[in-house]
C-alpha cells in the first residue's frame, strides 16, 4: 500500500467502503494512544546526578525514556508513571512526584 | 552476556497497565529476535495491549488467533513459509501466549505443535492468572494466591493447588530446547531467546512477567519482584537442552520466600504456617532441580 | 491428459485438493472422512502432491492452522465430518471474519448421541450461520469439481470467504464411481495461484484480527454480508467458466431437473437427488406433472432462484435430511423464507433419512405422491417425519 492509501484505508476511514476487507491494522499505536494522561506520578530526572547508564531506558515498559547527551529524558506523552525507572536507578537520580502538581 | 539491543520493535502507546511485565516480555523478546519474526497471539493481555483497530504496535507481522490455538496457528504459519521456501532460520515463527493460553486452554495445541516438530519458539509469558479477564486463577497461579476466583473469604479459599510445571510438560515432548527467563534479567533473557532462535525444531520459553494489577503489587516493584523470585528460588532461571538441565543463574545467597511474598497483596492473607509451607515447597523444588542438573549432566 | 478413474468421494476430494495445488493441508482423521487424509498423506509421501501436510491433534487445530497458513498467503485445505466439524465451529466463524478462502470438504454425518457415522446433513447445516459458502454434492465427480471451483470463487477479491464442499457419508464418501481426473495444466489454466493483497510479511508488518470497538465492528460485519450478496452471481459466473474449460456443469446454485411448467416441485439435496431423478421419470411416465430442484448451494441461499422456479407451481415438497429442533427441516424453512410474500404455494417439509436411514426408490416415490396429493386435498401438516417405525407401513408400501 502507498502511504496515502494507508492513511485513507487504515487510519482515517469514513465508512465501511474505506475499510480493509478484514480487521487489518497499520496505524502506529503512538499516533492513536497517548498514555501520558494515565499518570498519577511523574518521574523527574536530576540531570546533575544522572550517570547515563541506561538502566532506566532498559527497564521502561513503555519505551518512554531515551538517554541523550544531557542524560535520561522522559517522554511524558507516553510515560505512565509506573516508577520502575526511579526504583531501578543506581544513583537515585529519578524522583517520582505528584502529577497533580504539574498539570 | 548479550547486551540489550537499542532497536525497538515494540512501539510507544501500548495500552498495558503501568509497570506491566508482559510489555517488557514482548519488548525484550523482539529485541532478541529482530525484524524477521512473525508472531501468533491468542486471547490474552497482548490481544489488547497493541490497542484497538486500527492501532498497530509492533514492527513485525502479528496474527491474532483464537484462545486455544497458538500452537496450531504457529504450525500453520510455519507450514505456509515452508511451502514458499522460506527457511526457518531466516524467519522465526513465534507463538506468544499468556499462562492460560499456554498451560490451560492452549495446552493441547501446544502439545501438538511440539510433538509434530514445528520449527517455532512457543512462549509462555507468565503472569500467573487470567489477567486480561480480571485476575481469575489459572493452572499457573501459585499455591496460596488470592485471585477473583480464589477469593480467600472466611473459608480460606485461596488457591489450594500447586503451579503447573510447564517446563516438565514440554520437556516430556523431547524438544531440543526449553528455558525459563525473567524480565528482571533482560541480558540473560535475550541471550537465551537468541540461542533458541538458532536451534532447529520446537523450542519453549517460559517468561516470568509480573502483573502489578493482579498481584496487588506496586508497579515500581515489577523488576524488583523478578530479582527476588530468582534469588529466593521461587522462579529459578534454567534451560533444558537436549534433556540436559542447566541452572544458568544460581543465587549467591538464597533469600527467604517471604521477602518475595510480602511485596504482593495477593499473598497477604497467608498465615505464618502457610508461608512456611510455601518455603518448604520452594526448597524441595529447588533441591530437585539441582539433582536434575547433576543427574542429566553425569 | 485427463483420465477416468474409479474412485470414492473421499478420493475425489483428495484429488480435487491435489489439482488445486493446495499448499498447506491440516487435517485430523474422523470416520467417514479418513480416506481423504490418508489419500493426501499418500500423495504427499509419494511426491505426487507438493503440499505441507500438518498432522494436527484436533479438528479445531486443523482449521486454526489453515487460517494461519491462509493468512500467511498459502492456499489451505482441510476435511472433516460431524463432531470434528462441530469442534471447528469457533474457527469456521474466524475464517469468514478474517476473510480467508480456506476450502474444506465435509463428509455429512449424523451427530451423536446416539453415536452414528451415517449420512445426515445436520452437521453441515448447524454451521450455516458461520459465514462459509456451502456446496452440497450429488456425485463424486461433483466433489472433485466443486473443490476446484470453490477456490476460484472464494479467492475472488469480491468474495474472499471460506467454503465447505460437502458429500454424504458412505453413499458418496465410500462408494466408487468413475471420476474424470483432469489434466493439471487445464486446472492451472482455470485456477491461478493464490496471491492475496494482504498477508503476513516481515517487510510490511501488519496486524491481523485485532480488537474492534463498537464503532467499527458492525461495518466489518457488513462487508461480509456484502460479499455474500455478490456470491450468487460469482458462483454462476465461475460455474459457466468451469463448464467452458472442463465441459461439465457442476450445478451452479440449483440444478433443475424437468422443472419446466411443473405443478409439483420436489426439492432435494446431496446424494438422494440421483435416485429421486429416476423416481421423477417414473412419475412423469405415470402422468404426473412433477419436477425436481436439487439445492446445490445452501450458502448463499438461492432466494431469487427459488422465487423464479416456483412460478406457477402448486406444491413444493422439500426433503430435508436434517432437522433443527424447535424449528424444522433447514431447507424447507429457508425456502419458505424465500417465498414469503412472493408465492402462494403449498409447501410441505418431509424429514427423511436421518442418521443414514435408507431411502429406497419406493419411499421417495411415496413422498412425491404425497406431495402430488396435496394439490387436491390441501396441506395436511407442515412437517412430516418419513419412515419412522410408527408410520413405516405407509411409506414402504
Amino acid at each position: 500500500m502507498s502511504e496515502e492509501e494507508v492513511f485513507r484505508i487504515v487510519i482515517d476511514p469514513k465508512d465501511h467502503r474505506d475499510l480493509p476487507r478484514a480487521v487489518i491494522t497499520d496505524c502506529p499505536s503512538h499516533l492513536m494512544t497517548k498514555t501520558g494522561s494515565w499518570r498519577t506520578l511523574r518521574p523527574i530526572v536530576d540531570l546533575e546526578e544522572c550517570i547515563k547508564c541506561g538502566i532506566c531506558w532498559k527497564f521502561c515498559p513503555d519505551v518512554s525514556i531515551e538517554v541523550k547527551e544531557e542524560g535520561a529524558v522522559v517522554d511524558y506523552d507516553y510515560c505512565k508513571g509506573c516508577g520502575i525507572c526511579a526504583k531501578e536507578c543506581p544513583v537515585d537520580a529519578i524522583e517520582m512526584k505528584k502529577e497533580a502538581d504539574y498539570v | 552476556m548479550a547486551k540489550v539491543p537499542e532497536m525497538e520493535l515494540m512501539n510507544k502507546g501500548t495500552t498495558a497497565c503501568p509497570g506491566c511485565g508482559a510489555a517488557h516480555a514482548m519488548r525484550y523478546m523482539l529485541k532478541a529476535l529482530g525484524k524477521k519474526t512473525m508472531i501468533n497471539i491468542p486471547a490474552c493481555c497482548w490481544a489488547v495491549i497493541p490497542g484497538v483497530y486500527p492501532s498497530r504496535n509492533l514492527e513485525i507481522p502479528l496474527l491474532y488467533t483464537a484462545f486455544e490455538t497458538t500452537g496450531a496457528s504457529s504450525s500453520g504459519v510455519r507450514a505456509a513459509l515452508n511451502a514458499k521456501g522460506v527457511d526457518p532460520r531466516e524467519i522465526t515463527v513465534v507463538g506468544f501466549a499468556g499462562d492460560g493460553g499456554t498451560a490451560d486452554i492452549g495446552i493441547q495445541a501446544l502439545s501438538g505443535c511440539l510433538e509434530r516438530g514445528t520449527d517455532t519458539i512457543q512462549v509462555m509469558y507468565d503472569n500467573e492468572a487470567y489477567m486480561n479477564t480480571g485476575i481469575q486463577r489459572s493452572g499457573e497461579t501459585p499455591y496460596g494466591a488470592w485471585t477473583t476466583t480464589t477469593p480467600v473469604g472466611s473459608q480460606k479459599a485461596w488457591k489450594r493447588n500447586p503451579k503447573k510445571n510447564m517446563m516438565e510438560v514440554v520437556n516430556a515432548h523431547g524438544i531440543p530446547y526449553a528455558a525459563t527467563v525473567s524480565i528482571g534479567h533482560p541480558e540473560l533473557m535475550i541471550e537465551k531467546i537468541q540461542k533458541a532462535k538458532e536451534i532447529p525444531g520446537p523450542k519453549f520459553i517460559h517468561i516470568y512477567a509480573p502483573c502489578p494489577t493482579g498481584w496487588r503489587s506496586d508497579p515500581s516493584n515489577t523488576i524488583e519482584l523478578c530479582k527476588l523470585a530468582v534469588d529466593s528460588c521461587v522462579f529459578p532461571l534454567y534451560e533444558i537442552e537436549d534433556g540436559k538441565y542447566k541452572i544458568y543463574k544460581k543465587p549467591k545467597d538464597k533469600i527467604p520466600v517471604k521477602d518475595y511474598l510480602k511485596l504482593q497483596g495477593r499473598f497477604r492473607h497467608l498465615p505464618e504456617e502457610e508461608v512456611e509451607r510455601i518455603q518448604e515447597n520452594v526448597d524441595k523444588e529447588w533441591e530437585l532441580l539441582l539433582k536434575k542438573e547433576e543427574f542429566t549432566n553425569e | 491428459m485427463s483420465e477416468m478413474k474409479i474412485v470414492s468421494g473421499n478420493f475425489a476430494a483428495a484429488y480435487g485438493a491435489k489439482l488445486s495445488r493446495v499448499e498447506v493441508v491440516a487435517a485430523y482423521p474422523i470416520t467417514p472422512q479418513t480416506e481423504v487424509v490418508e489419500k493426501i498423506a499418500e500423495l504427499v509421501a509419494e511426491g505426487e502432491m507438493d503440499s505441507e501436510y500438518i498432522k494436527v491433534e484436533s479438528e479445531h487445530s486443523a482449521m486454526a492452522a489453515c487460517i494461519a497458513a491462509s493468512n500467511a498467503g498459502a492456499r489451505a485445505y482441510t476435511a472433516s465430518s460431524a463432531h470434528g466439524l462441530a469442534l471447528m465451529h469457533e474457527l469456521l466463524i474466524w475464517a469468514s471474519g478474517a476473510r480467508l478462502p480456506v476450502v474444506m470438504t465435509n463428509i455429512n454425518r449424523a451427530m451423536g448421541p446416539p453415536w452414528s457415522v451415517w449420512a445426515d446433513h445436520h452437521d453441515t447445516l448447524a454451521q450455516k450461520g458461520t459465514g462459509q459458502l456451502q456446496f452440497f454434492c450429488e456425485s463424486n465427480q461433483e466433489v472433485l469439481d466443486s473443490v476446484i471451483m470453490a477456490y476460484k470463487i472464494c479467492e475472488d477479491e469480491d468474495i474472499m470467504l471460506p467454503a465447505m464442499v460437502v458429500e454424504d457419508a458412505f453413499i458418496l464418501s465410500h462408494t466408487k464411481e468413475p471420476v474424470e481426473i483432469y489434466d493439471q495444466e487445464l486446472v492451472d489454466e482455470f485456477l491461478p495461484s493464490y496471491d492475496p493483497d494482504y498477508k503476513l510479511d516481515v517487510d510490511q508488518p501488519l496486524g491481523f484480527g485485532s480488537l474492534g470497538m463498537p464503532d467499527w465492528y458492525m461495518d466489518f460485519r457488513y462487508k461480509i454480508a456484502e460479499a455474500f450478496e455478490k456470491a450468487p452471481d460469482k458462483i454462476m459466473e465461475v460455474n459457466k467458466e468451469f463448464e467452458e474449460v472442463f465441459g461439465r456443469d457442476p450445478g451452479g446454485l440449483i440444478e433443475e431437473y424437468k422443472t419446466d411448467g411443473v405443478d409439483v416441485l420436489i426439492v432435494t439435496m446431496g446424494s438422494i437427488s440421483s435416485t429421486s431423478k429416476d423416481v421423477i421419470d417414473e412419475l412423469r411416465e405415470e402422468g404426473h406433472n412433477v419436477g425436481l430442484a436439487r439445492l446445490r448451494t445452501f450458502r448463499p441461499f438461492p432466494v431469487e432462484e427459488f422465487r423464479k422456479l416456483t412460478k406457477g407451481v402448486n406444491v413444493v415438497g422439500v426433503m430435508d435430511r436434517s432437522y433443527t429442533f424447535g424449528h424444522g427441516g433447514d431447507a424447507a424453512r429457508e425456502i419458505k423464507d424465500a417465498l414469503y410474500g412472493h408465492r402462494d404455494v403449498i409447501l410441505k417439509d418431509y424429514i427423511v433419512g436421518l442418521g443414514g436411514r435408507d431411502l429406497t426408490p419406493k419411499i421417495l416415490k411415496n413422498v412425491m405422491l404425497d406431495a402430488i396429493s396435496l394439490q387436491d386435498k390441501g396441506l395436511d401438516r407442515e412437517i412430516e417425519w418419513v419412515d419412522l417405525r410408527i408410520n413405516q407401513e405407509r411409506w414402504r408400501r
